[in-house]
């Protein structure tokens, strides 16, 4: 078995190494932008050989620009050479989307060496170029995502019509084809109960706010994805511009929530926070439910100061790395349901531990 | 395996259909099915294939008691006609089959894209390949608001340049 140092360092991206502007509170910024080829049917109802054709042109697009600093270590992977667990991996890193893990034909991905690239193609639409960035850095990842779109484009012929924009195989998405979104840790308006008016007060600026892991209304760990609907009729700076500021707006919010609970009541908030860290420290068994549950507490600990000695990475790194997928690769076997209870509560003990090592 | 119907593309969906106690069973590629599920009786939780594959597809669809309901005899032989797809079939999924579809379902699409994104036509990013004239256009547009800026500045020499510039694309675009 790896040692467990050894698997972090290999299987983090960037992103989930955390830091960044405001990271306390924003997780990560992505910005995903559609193209499909023109001439060519939309995956859906392309044939084996058209589809090949569409991962063929791409590759040839890609060694084309091999040159460039995103491009340079980056290589495309077939998703017919994964196996389940692999993919799986890749989908709980946020790399790729289940459908192109699960349902795709002819699916690929492009990733990029720090994995903040991932092309995917042969998902819904031919292309989907995705660029993720640890904290807020939406403008970056846009900037980067619309390079890289330009760069491609000097190569392949992309389906574009004069009112509606770029074409989609979703109607929904049409236009301008991004979807931005970042991913938010929101502990102090859960606790606070705010989340529902302001969940209604972000759907009315067209924007969408979803739960990260977890089933509807329920959001595991306290982490909720914010992003455009509109793809239509605005510029792609205009969506960008308009989320950043409703994220500054929900940032402020929490901040002000978090100050509110701590000279309310600190001493309920601090033996919260430390009960979460003694159980994550000490338990034997730990479902995944519980693990994001006290993981979010832990990390609203660091982020106010209540909790020294463990850095907030840790816990994005073990937000990610207690899903199922994560856990039985670190395992090197399948594991069903309880074992992966048991291993999770060892990786979190292990994890922790390292850490205390580290700061003394 | 491949589609029952049509032999040719490769069957995605299996089931079984028992009727009097007679078991047939159906492997269908995903097109087929579709064009059958007229046939298909309700499964037993209520879904007909057509729901079936929205939910493989995962989608629910936009469409309110409205959008179904228009759904004439005009719209069912609405087809695009180089994908084949239908537009009753693009009501089921929700996913459009090339990009033609957009012109063959033109005036459909506009009610969705208004309740969707509030708006009918692209104002975003032009592709160089792809744009044609409305790339030259949006070029003509900068250069004519830089245009007047330099007259504004009295930057004769400049504002020329610029004149010439916006002349050059305009024969472009009549040529």
């Amino acid at each position: 078995m790896l040692s467990l140092q050894r698997f972090i360092q290999s299987a983090m991206s960037e992103w989930m190494r955390g830091g960044g502007p405001q990271s306390d509170i924003v997780i990560s910024s992505r910005v995903r932008i559609a193209r499909n080829l023109a001439g060519l049917p939309f995956p859906m109802l392309a044939t084996a050989s058209q589809s090949e054709e569409v991962v063929r042109r791409i590759e040839e697009a890609f060694q084309e620009e091999k040159e460039q600093p995103y491009f340079r270590d980056a290589e495309l992977i077939r998703m017919d050479t994964l196996n389940d667990l692999q993919k799986r991996v890749l989908v709980e890193k946020h790399l790729i989307s289940p459908h192109l893990a699960e349902e795709s034909r002819h699916g690929a991905v492009i990733l990029s060496g720090n994995e903040a690239v991932s092309i995917m193609i042969n998902e819904e639409d031919h292309l989907r170029i995705q660029c993720l960035f640890p904290g807020f850095q939406l403008k970056q990842a846009w900037q980067l995502a619309d390079h890289i779109d330009d760069t491609l484009e000097h190569h392949l012929s992309y389906a574009f019509d004069e009112h509606c924009g770029f074409l989609t195989s979703c109607p929904t998405n049409v236009g301008t084809a991004i979807r931005a979104s970042v991913m938010l840790h929101l502990p102090a308006l859960a606790m606070t109960q705010q989340l529902n008016r302001l969940f209604q007060a972000i759907a009315q600026v067209g924007l969408a706010v979803r739960g990260i892991y977890g089933e509807g209304s329920e959001a595991l760990g306290n982490l909720y994805q914010v992003s455009n609907q509109v793809t239509l009729g605005q510029k792609e700076e205009e969506i960008i511009d308009n989320l950043v500021s409703v994220v500054g707006q929900i940032i402020d919010q929490e901040q002000s929530a978090r100050r509110r609970l701590l000279e309310s009541s600190p001493i309920q908030l601090e033996d919260r926070v430390h009960r979460s860290y003694g159980i994550l420290a000490h338990a034997r068994v730990m479902d995944s439910k519980e693990a994001m549950h006290r993981l979010s507490d832990v990390r609203l600990g660091i982020d106010l100061g209540l909790i020294k000695g463990v850095s907030a990475t840790v816990l994005n790194e073990l937000m990610v790395m207690t899903q199922p997928g994560f856990l039985q690769q670190y395992a090197g076997q399948r594991l069903d349901s309880g074992e992966r209870d048991i291993r999770r509560a060892v990786l979190i003990r292990e994890r922790l531990a390292i850490e205390h090592n580290d700061e003394n | 395996m491949l589609c029952q119907e049509c032999g040719k593309r490769p069957a995605t969906l299996h089931y079984t259909k028992i009727v009097n106690g007679e078991k047939t069973e159906f492997h269908l590629c995903e097109v087929c099915a579709q064009e059958k599920g007229e046939q298909i009786p309700m499964m037993e939780n209520g879904f007909s294939i057509h729901q079936l594959l929205s939910g493989l597809l995962n989608f629910d669809a936009p469409y309110g008691e409205g959008g179904q309901a228009k759904q004439s005899v005009q719209s069912g032989s609405l087809r695009c006609p180089t994908c084949g797809l239908t537009y009753t079939q693009f009501s089921k999924i929700g996913r459009l089959g090339c990009s033609d579809c957009y012109q063959a379902f033109g005036e459909r699409l506009i009610p969705l894209f208004r309740r969707v994104h509030g708006s009918t036509s692209h104002r975003g990013k032009v592709p160089e390949r792809t744009g044609g004239r409305l790339k030259i256009r949006r070029e003509i547009e900068q250069l004519k608001e830089q245009l007047k800026q330099c007259v504004a500045r009295e930057a004769f020499e400049e504002a020329a340049r610029l004149r010439d510039r916006i002349r050059a694309l305009q024969r472009k675009l009549e040529g």
